[in-house]
């Protein structure tokens, strides 16, 4: 193998690995706040990257009616689960969050979509949708559950990945997309050539690490959300809305998702499907960063997708055996290394 | 024989169901497909629902079981009934590798992992040439039984039943065992089952290779029925599948996998057939209805319907009167010697910058009540889990007759014949008063997995009971034996404790607060019990902050402050030491 090769390899390899790194920081986000394991961030990533291909061919995408509709079933679950307490400022707020927000944004895609809309409103749409997408999956289907077990919360979170899946069928079918690349600059050092897309991946990733660890180690905000995953009923009796915390959890990840597919999707083709073998990977690397690290969730991805290039070079067949089973050393040394502590469940 | 009755019915039901005339023959692979699926839940149980291991990764099992038979029959045309033990064989042993990596993994990182192995394996299976890559291996010859070749789903239904009715009896007989209630206490931590010799991670491994060889044998049935293997069935998407399998059915318990199996097959089967009439011809469509109901199912009913539905039988299970006759052989005692029982000498336990235990030393003879007080935090809980070997010692030595026990595991300790009970109750609040006292005996019986799934450690097993029901009775807690430990109060919960410790034949009772939570007439008859216990030759060491209820019971007391002894002697000594009274009452100076 000579020099360009594996700079070219390794090149590719740090490409893939920013968007691991950004999907892992989604997932030890939503995990340090909710205790949900969120499979269905790889949904939020091709519900991003396929909504915005569509929005640029001037299609309406049919995530904009699905917003609308979990907003439906989620103003339906604020009213049953208020129902011996109905205040108009309850009410409102529901209503406004829950129906109108939804409404607004399903207008907007439509006044707007259309062959010659700019890039930029594009992904201001898909982001809008997939950000409303996230919330209101929060409120329906982890909600009820955040006092359960992480066990639970697994499975729960499971099933959402398969009706997400199922639903991004219907909505994208099964043809893949690609989207435009967000800029058409580049840059050439050396033998390697950086495309303003990969540079764009970089910068984000490296802000997206930066602003979440301010964010959780120096805001009172961060903090409190931090507080609610150690223990909800403690944080509750100091005055932290738990329910608040978990909705932004879900919020920041499914824009970051969002995020990462409009990113990906002008290098690569995306299936309805192919969120979900993308977020494991994250997963990897936030389990190799123990669910709690965002530095070492960072670099344990670059090392995932340093990874996945070689071995997509030397044994391509066998790139997704190496890529997976790359955890289970990394588990055992993570198990050996914190002495498993009692745990008292149920 | 009455509790093996509505088996029997429901093993009959099956075998008659084909003989029906008018059976459309599409129910029969239904039927078929509801054991196949049966067989992987019920591995599931015995994991995530009883032992608290969670999986996601089963498929992979089933299909080493349906590839080690498709390879074997088409390539080297060995007979399908020989292939049956290699498939078992195969996914046992994958079992062992995978689980000696992944059993030790805590909490969520295993299921994490077993997503992990479950995607890599099945993009193995998929890439390897001699397993027919995507396309997998086709032309897998029937099961046959002399001229009988089982080629239609009607036949092979017998075959897969049976497997079902078999590994369903096994499974219970293994679950109502000395191995059976080991495995039932692994969901609640080990710390409780390792005090009393439970080898946790090779319980936890023994389950998982069970749950692994039902999948095999599922996958190697699987394999002859479709009489093709190809990768699909034993991807991610089964893996979860058979866990909402067990899920839907109630992952506690055996029958609920053959419940779910049943619910979760039919289900499919009509969501594929009549979603695409009522929404046109998309694809799929079951996927998006069958992750909503899961959804749905965990935030309404969330142990499943099995449970549901006993709850509302009039079918109450049997009582089993254990016979007290029957005695366990007791531990061998020196007699009167004079050597101290327990001897702790400057035993040191640091946590970082905190010494929790500063070389703390004191004895405890033969035959006495000693008692270890001081204020909290003062380190007495930390000092019973070194002894027990819950902990491992920063410095210092303890010793149990002569033989030393610092850094020693917590089964070597209770093998010494030093029991323990906890200052916050471990016991398996759904298992009964008597299942939970019987772990206490858990080293004096010798039956293992094996003997208990063919019921030859009924022997050993009432022997046990026995005992467990006999130090009940000790207790005083006869009218609750057969009550789950949950229902209890937290009182007779410590006293159950104490049932179980003493199930172990101790020489030597470690009890970390036995008197919280009881009233006072219960105080005075624990503590008669305890005097009854020393007179009877057992030593006793108790953690207790009821001084009435210590000064009046021990015959030393040993007061701790700060992780230091201050002051060792006779209650009436410690009552009038200054040092006790400055830590306790605190001191103008």
């Amino acid at each position: 193998m000579n020099t360009t090769i594996m700079l070219f390899l390794l090149q590719d390899g740090i490409t893939n690995g920013a968007i691991y790194a950004l999907l892992g920081l989604a997932l030890v986000l939503v995990f340090a706040v909710t205790r949900v394991i969120l499979i269905p961030q790889g949904e939020f990533v091709t519900y991003g990257a396929l909504s915005y291909a569509m929005l640029a061919t001037g299609q309406v995408p049919g995530t904009a009616k699905l917003a609308l509709a979990m907003g439906a079933v989620s103003f339906a679950l604020d009213l049953f689960d208020n129902r011996r307490s109905l205040r108009l400022k309850l009410l409102a707020r529901s209503l406004a969050l829950n129906l109108v927000l939804p409404a607004v944004i399903l207008a907007l895609t439509y006044g707007l979509a259309g062959p010659k809309t700019p890039i930029a409103v594009n992904i201001a749409l898909s982001l809008l949708i997939v950000a409303a997408i996230g919330l209101f999956l929060y409120r329906i289907a982890f909600q009820p559950l955040a006092h359960t077990s992480v066990l639970v919360l697994l499975i729960a979170s499971v099933g959402c990945h398969l009706a997400l899946q199922g639903l991004g069928l219907v909505f994208f079918g099964a043809e893949g997309l690609r989207g435009p690349a967000l800029s058409n600059a580049a840059l050439t050092i050396g033998p390697l050539r950086f495309t303003g897309q990969s540079l764009a991946v970089y910068g984000l990733t490296i802000a997206f690490i930066v602003a979440l660890w301010l964010f959780f180690g120096f805001t009172l905000m961060g903090k409190a959300l931090r507080a609610t995953a150690v223990n909800r009923l403690g944080a509750r009796l100091v005055g932290i809305r738990t329910t608040l915390s978990g909705q932004i959890a879900f919020l920041l990840a499914s824009l970051i998702g969002a995020i990462s597919g409009i990113l990906i999707v002008p290098i690569t083709t995306l299936y309805y499907d192919t969120g979900f073998l993308i977020g494991l990977k994250g997963f990897i690397a936030a389990i190799i960063g123990g669910l709690v690290s965002y530095p070492l969730t960072a670099v344990a991805a670059l090392v995932v997708g340093g990874v996945e290039a070689f071995s997509s070079f030397y044994a391509s067949n066998f790139k997704e055996v190496i890529v997976f089973t790359l955890i289970i050393p990394v588990l055992v040394l993570r198990s050996l290394a914190a002495p498993a502590v009692e745990e008292e469940k149920d | 024989m009455q509790q093996r009755l509505p088996l029997v019915v429901f093993a009959l039901v099956m075998a008659a169901i084909p003989f029906i005339p008018g059976v459309p023959p599409f129910w029969i692979v239904l039927l078929d497909n509801i054991g196949l699926a049966a067989l992987v839940a019920m591995g599931l149980v015995l994991l995530t629902g009883v032992g608290g291991l969670t999986s996601f990764g089963q498929a992979a099992f089933c299909g080493f079981g349906a590839y080690t038979t498709a390879v074997l029959t088409t390539a080297y045309g060995v007979s399908p009934w020989l292939t049956l033990p290699l498939s078992l064989l195969v996914s046992g042993l994958a079992a062992v590798v995978l689980g000696i990596v992944t059993v030790r993994l805590s909490g969520h990182y295993l299921p994490l992992g077993t997503i992990a192995w479950g995607i890599g394996l099945f993009y193995l299976f998929s890439k390897l040439e001699f397993l027919g890559r995507n396309d997998g291996i086709s032309g897998i010859p029937p099961l046959s039984i002399g001229s009988l070749k089982m080629l239609d789903p009607g036949t092979i239904y017998f075959v897969i039943w049976i497997a079902v009715l078999v590994s369903a009896l096994l499974t219970m007989n293994l679950l109502d065992s000395r191995t059976g209630r080991a495995i039932r206490a692994l969901r609640r931590g080990h710390i409780a089952g390792e005090a009393f010799g439970v080898q946790t991670p090779r319980a936890k491994l023994l389950v998982f290779i069970y749950a692994a060889v039902l999948a095999g044998l599922s996958g190697w049935l699987y394999a002859h029925f479709q009489r093709a293997a190809n990768p699909t069935p034993f991807g991610a998407h089964a893996g979860i599948e058979y866990l909402f399998i067990a899920v839907v059915g109630g992952a506690g318990h055996v029958w609920g996998a053959v419940l779910g199996a049943g619910i979760v097959v039919i289900l499919k089967e009509i969501l594929q057939s009549y979603l695409p009439l009522v929404f046109g011809g998309q694809s799929q469509l079951e996927t998006i209805v069958f992750g909503i109901l899961l959804v749905v199912l965990l935030q309404l009913a969330p142990t499943g319907v099995w449970p549901w539905l006993m709850a509302r039988l009039p079918i109450r299970p049997a009582r089993k009167i254990p016979d007290t006759s029957l005695a366990l052989a007791r531990r061998a005692r020196a007699a009167e010697s004079p050597a101290p029982l327990l001897r702790v000498e400057k035993a040191r336990k640091q946590f970082g910058g905190v010494i929790a235990v500063n070389d703390v030393s004191f004895e405890v003879r033969a035959r006495e009540i000693v008692a270890l007080i001081g204020p909290n935090g003062a380190g007495k809980s930390t000092t019973f889990n070194l002894i027990t070997g819950v902990l491992t010692t920063t410095g210092g030595s303890i010793s149990v007759l002569g033989t030393k026990v610092d850094n020693a595991p917590p089964q070597e300790v209770v093998r010494l014949g030093v029991s323990r009970t906890f200052q916050h109750v471990k016991l398996v609040p759904d298992m009964t008063v008597l299942e939970n006292v019987a772990i206490g005996a858990h080293l004096r019986g010798s039956a293992g997995a094996l003997a208990s799934m063919l019921r030859l450690d009924r022997a050993d097993e009432a022997k046990l009971l026995a005992e467990a029901a006999r130090q009940i009775e000790r207790v005083g807690l006869g009218d609750q034996i057969d009550q789950p430990a949950g229902s209890l109060s937290l009182g007779q919960q410590r006293i159950v404790e104490i049932a179980r410790a003493l199930c172990a034949d101790p020489l030597l009772l470690l009890l970390d607060e036995p008197a919280a939570g009881l009233r006072h007439l219960e105080k005075q008859r624990l503590a008669a019990l305890l005097r009854q216990l020393r007179d009877g030759g057992m030593s006793v060491l108790l953690v207790e902050h009821d001084m009435g209820f210590v000064m009046n019971l021990a015959d030393r007391v040993v007061v701790l402050d700060f992780g230091t002894g201050i002051a060792e002697g006779t209650p009436e000594a410690i009552k009038s030491n200054p040092e006790v009274i400055k830590a306790y009452l605190g001191a103008s100076t």
